[in-house]
């Protein structure tokens, strides 16, 4: 539970052992409010965007990068006929932050039916973006009728399977996990036995202080499984993590924002660029949510991440595009 | 006035013969029975369908979102369906196909023939 509520910040305690489970965690943040979440020597703290004096501390760190997801390139229904438009103004968004971003992640669904001028056009926006670096995983949406084959020829240079892979920015180990492929019929996500095989090696050398970052398209934690919206074998994954004391794992896919701490992993998923999706079980189905032209940017987004060494801490902020 | 709503009469039950003609042959024409599924909210209705050996059956995309429609063991898969598109086939062989969504696993669906 919530230790406090201090001015605005609510202290969550972590447990370093990682298996803990007394502190089943929750906070969601939907899209539109915005928080920013700093992590320090196993505390989180959670922000209201609304308080921007808490900002500017956590805005330096050594590392800091951008998510962006579910830019679905080709989307082109009423829920917001302009994707070109909302994928121009969240790179406007990245360019206007004070400390340029190291890289951006795209967490996946970068078109929305898998076709090359789809991702031409996301690939030609992204191109304006500050960052020096950007990374991909596929969501469903990439990597429709040819397994990922031409999602792998334009994002999957240097990864393993199906596209997954790891690198090191300044102290900080990324993970970039698939779980949209080979789905079985009445289930959700998938990472499969290869994958989770690569991951237990890729992790088993590095010190228990490195910070980790994991990301996916699919949530590595069962948002509502009714809707799909979580991963079958995510238990196993985060099994290898659990020695490490700090672990962020960042997803799209949800089109919203939604916040977890267990133990010691901190769970985020991403706005989408294109359209909001419901909260889940608010709607008969996770289908595209149309909501008036005026408030749709203010339940898109993008997340920006800093990570401050010597506090230990990775920060993660939410802004909407309006 | 009589007389001419007994034209009228008339003349409509012809129209009705005339139009109703083209419909009898239509239909003796047409071959397979068919059956629809329609692709709603994430989901197939009707979820279980009972059909005799022959049935065409035509799936149709009425969500924003693309779907698929794919057997469990592969004896049907469509392509990837955007909205307002169309996925017919016939159920020749007796027997239970449980199919789903390949893009949306949690959408499943079963065609029993008879």
């Amino acid at each position: 539970m919530p230790l406090q509520n201090n001015r605005g910040a609510i202290l969550f305690d972590h447990n370093h052992d990682g298996i803990d489970r007394r502190g089943f965690l929750k906070c969601m943040a939907w899209a539109g409010t915005g928080a920013l979440c700093v992590v320090q020597g196993g505390v989180l703290k959670s922000y209201s965007l609304s308080d921007p004096s808490h900002l500017d501390k956590a805005a330096k760190g050594e590392l800091s990068f951008v998510q962006i997801s579910d830019s679905h390139m080709g989307f082109n229904k009423p829920a917001n006929p302009d994707v070109v438009g909302t994928l121009k103004a969240a790179v406007q968004k990245i360019n206007a932050l004070t400390v340029p971003p190291e890289f951006i992640l795209h967490t996946g669904d970068i078109s929305h039916l898998s076709k090359s001028e789809e991702f031409d056009t996301v690939d030609q926006i992204l191109q304006s973006a500050s960052a020096k670096d950007l990374f991909f995983v596929p969501g469903e949406h990439d990597v429709l009728e040819d397994d990922g084959k031409q999602y792998l020829e334009r994002y999957g240079k240097n990864t393993k399977g199906a596209g997954w892979y790891s690198f090191d920015k300044k102290g900080v180990h990324l993970i970039g996990l698939v779980n949209v492929m080979n789905l079985k019929a009445g289930g959700m996500g998938s990472l499969g036995a290869e994958q989770l095989q690569w991951l237990e090696h890729d992790v088993r050398d590095l010190s228990k202080s490195t910070p980790v970052v994991v990301f996916a398209h699919m949530p590595l934690w069962n948002i509502y499984p009714e809707w799909g919206w979580g991963t079958d074998d995510s238990a196993q994954a985060l099994s290898y993590l659990k020695r490490f004391g700090s672990v962020t794992v960042l997803n799209g896919h949800i089109h919203q924002t939604m916040q977890k701490v267990e133990g010691n992993v901190t769970f985020h998923t991403a706005a989408s660029t294109a359209f909001p999706q419901p909260h889940p079980g608010a709607a008969p189905s996770p289908g595209p949510m149309k909501v008036p032209a005026e408030q749709l940017r203010a339940l898109l987004g993008v997340t920006d991440v800093n990570y401050v060494r010597k506090r230990r801490a990775l920060a993660v902020i939410d802004s909407t595009l309006a | 006035m009589r007389k001419r709503s007994w034209i009228l009469c008339v003349a409509a039950s012809m129209v009705l013969a005339l139009a109703a003609l083209p419909t009898v042959e239509k239909s003796m024409a047409a071959g397979p029975p068919t059956v629809d599924v329609k692709i709603d909210n994430f989901s197939f209705t009707p979820a279980t369908l009972t059909v005799k050996a022959g049935t065409q059956i035509t799936w149709t995309n009425g969500d924003d979102i693309p779907h698929t429609v794919v057997s469990d063991a592969q004896s049907f898969k469509s392509k990837v369906l955007d909205t307002d598109e169309k996925f017919t086939f016939t159920a020749s062989k007796p027997g239970t196909y449980s199919y789903f969504c390949s893009i949306h696993p949690k959408m499943t669906g079963k065609v029993v023939v008879e």
